[in-house]
């Protein structure tokens, strides 16, 4: 790539950084750092601006460029990442978004809290949210570093880890000071940023084949080498029944997870009502559904314009596709509306990453400082301590998906965004759902379902091939490998759901029926919701 | 319970004729400092304006109730019990499972079924249809028609036969909590 591309590509993005950091400044300008503030932005978002602002948390660069190079590589099975993605706001809205604004205040561990013995279901509910949301950082760290790799060329290794430190450093300016004011109104306009840019690649794109989808997908399957089978499921998860199986475990994961994810469930408190929650989901459902339709688009035009040999080579998993796409469809690598094409992809994509980094760390600085610190600290504590602590974790937050995001970066990111949602699937789904539905549910039910869900699905990582024994694992020089999985959702959730209930049938102390009936009143009713 | 007598029947009364309702953007007259929590452009506000100015009984009945006399935190659990098991309460509940219980299991099986025979039935997905598209193209674009319509159904639902029946028993509610022992936050 030449000095014209880094250039523009650098000043647009630089602009959006200017912007957002004015933003940051302006809205923490009348800020009065209580709680409410800081986490739930006041809760006084319109059902517009947070659907935007939950599509804006939600399509990360996972979406942006990950399950574009999956399609563009693997044809169909990207598209089944795209399904199960959308169709997870499904579970959402009918079963978390009304309720969990209803009974709850800032966190998943207050819905539960309400219901339970406080401190120990805060502990539990607080590292679940915690892992999910360090895993979904690595996720988007290792897209920041892919990206620059690509715009900076060859000058590869140490551009790319500087990048990865200065995205964490600036996510970590954002919430420490802006707090979900300021991230919300990060995400407004990223997403209105990102959604304008996949509109122009997809007319594009259609424009490049008069409009003929069919056009479309005949040249995308010539030029993949694959033949017919590019438009059918079986490429990446065909063959074996071990990838049978994987796949499954994506596909339950990707639906279950979404409902678990900590910073889409903080989406939900920074509205007033939950019928505001309700509206607030289906714009996001509408934006993500459309986005998704055009990714589609934008992945087989990839395969189509650009070809599966460009692609690998700039990234061995695709995560480069839509820039490359993007430089060809502007006109090539030496035009002046190719380079400005890609610099704009390039920019949004930077954005994406450093607004989803952003919710994020606010998400989990919430569970550090509102769970676990309130949880573990002596009592007698003010309020202004625990904000204290939020900006402080971030920091912490922010060092610690540095330090992972320097480790992974070879990996597809939509495939470790699916980890992130096995995770959450397995520990944050069940208690949740128990927690809503189940008049028996105790205590240690909830501390059981937290730790069964959590424990087996990263213990299933750590002894999965994504770690040790396969030549593109983290350590391939080690052989840890015990779980033939990629993605442990079919067993770890199932394993969630299973642990909550022996931990309620197996406890001694009898559920506590007036709290239950408070819950149930309550998420239902929205009586007494804050 | 007293309470409970005075409540249900009305409260389910308007739970029955809920779709007959005007729509709760109705500008009416608000009824000064009934609204706790909520902002002014707060949706639920007009409609909590609504609701208290067309007297049809329900916040009123359970304001003409007497406040229970006892220990604050139990008096708060009574109220909760009790609404439980008023009918209101267990419309609006039976109308709520009633739409997503089937609606989950429809999206689900037809979800992990296409899932299941992505993996498992790769010739019948490749089987084509039309030009380039094949039965997994078709399938995929089903399950985003199936989401935006389910999407709608559940929303329209909700705000026809949820919303008001949801919004009376959650300001009775507040309105028991209150009278029982200084209400809540």
């Amino acid at each position: 790539m030449n000095g014209h591309h880094q250039a523009l590509a650098l000043a647009l993005f630089s602009a959006f950084v200017a912007v957002t950091l004015a933003i940051t400044t302006w809205v923490s300008r009348k800020r009065h750092g209580s709680a409410e503030e800081f986490y739930a932005g006041g809760r006084l978002f319109s059902p517009m601006e947070n659907g935007f602002a939950l599509s804006g948390d939600y399509l990360s660069a996972a979406s942006f460029l990950g399950v574009t190079g999956l399609i563009a590589l693997f044809g169909y099975d990207g598209l089944l990442y795209v399904v199960g993605f959308l169709v997870a706001w499904l579970v959402v809205l009918f079963f978390v978004a009304e309720l969990v604004r209803n009974c709850g205040r800032f966190t998943l561990a207050d819905v539960v809290a309400a219901r339970m013995r406080e401190r120990p279901v805060r502990i539990a509910a607080g590292t679940s949210s915690v892992t999910v949301s360090v895993l979904y950082l690595v996720a988007q760290m290792v897209g920041a570093g892919s990206l620059v790799a690509l715009l900076l060329g060859g000058t590869g290794e140490a551009a790319r880890s500087w990048t990865v430190i200065g995205v964490g450093a600036l996510m970590v300016v954002y919430v420490s000071f802006g707090g979900m004011r300021a991230t919300t109104w990060i995400q407004i306009v990223k997403s209105v940023l990102m959604l304008g840019g996949t509109v122009v690649l997809t007319v594009l794109v259609l424009v490049r084949f008069h409009g003929n989808v069919d056009d479309l997908l005949r040249t995308a399957t010539d030029r993949s080498g694959h033949g017919k089978a590019f438009l059918a499921p079986g490429l990446k998860y065909g063959g074996g029944w071990t990838a049978r199986a994987d796949f499954v475990s994506l596909g339950l994961a990707l639906v279950l997870g979404t409902a678990g994810l900590p910073h889409i469930l903080s989406r939900f408190f920074t509205v007033p009502t939950a019928r505001a929650a309700r509206r607030s989901v289906v714009w996001s459902v509408g934006l993500i559904g459309g986005f998704y339709l055009m990714t589609i688009v934008l992945g087989f035009g990839a395969a189509a314009l650009v070809g599966p040999e460009a692609l690998k080579k700039s990234d061995a998993s695709g995560n480069t596709a839509v820039p490359l796409l993007a430089l060809d469809l502007g006109g090539g690598a030496d035009t002046t509306g190719g380079t400005v094409l890609f610099a704009v992809v390039a920019a949004v994509a930077f954005a994406t990453i450093l607004a989803v980094v952003a919710g994020i760390t606010l998400a989990s600085s919430a569970s550090v400082a509102h769970d676990l610190y309130a949880a573990l600290r002596r009592p007698g504590g003010r309020q202004r301590g625990e904000v204290g602590v939020a900006r402080v974790a971030a920091v912490g937050i922010g060092v610690v998906a540095i330090a992972l995001g320097l480790l992974a970066r070879d990996l597809n990111v939509a495939f470790l965004v699916g980890l992130a949602f096995a995770v959450a699937a397995s520990a944050n789904l069940p208690v949740l759902m128990y927690t809503l539905f189940w008049r028996g549910f105790t205590t240690r039910g909830a501390v059981w379902a937290v730790y069964g869900g959590l424990v087996p699905a990263v213990l299933l990582v750590v002894l999965s091939p994504v770690v040790s024994g396969s030549p593109d694992s983290l350590f391939p020089g080690v052989d840890l490998q015990y779980f033939p999985l990629r993605n442990p959702g079919i067993v770890s959730i199932p394993l969630g759901f299973l642990a909550g209930w022996l931990g309620t049938v197996t406890s001694a102390e009898p559920p506590d029926e007036a709290k239950h009936a408070e819950t149930e009143v309550r998420s239902l009713t929205g009586a007494g919701a804050v | 319970m007293q309470s409970r007598n005075g409540r249900s029947p009305v409260g389910g009364g308007a739970a029955e004729d809920l779709p007959e309702h005007p729509a709760p953007r109705d500008p009416v007259p608000p009824d000064g400092g009934q609204g706790p929590a909520a902002g002014y452009d707060d949706p639920w506000y007009d409609a909590l304006a609504a609701g208290w100015a067309e007297a049809d009984g329900a916040g009123l009945a359970a304001r003409a109730v007497p406040a229970p006399r006892r220990e604050r935190e139990r008096g708060v659990a009574e109220v909760y019990l009790e609404v439980r098991s008023s009918a209101a309460f267990q419309e609006v509940r039976r109308r709520y499972r009633r739409f997503v219980i089937p609606g989950a299991l429809v999206f689900l099986t037809w979800y992990v079924g296409y899932v299941v025979a992505a993996t498992s039935a790769p010739g019948l997905m490749a089987r084509p249809v039309a030009g380039a598209v094949n039965v997994a193209m078709l399938a995929g674009l089903g399950q985003f028609l199936s989401t935006f319509l389910l999407t709608w159904a559940y929303t329209r639902h909700a705000r026809l036969r949820r919303d008001r029946a949801a919004l009376d028993l959650r300001w009775s509610t507040q309105e028991l909590t209150r009278s029982s022992g200084g209400g809540q936050r």
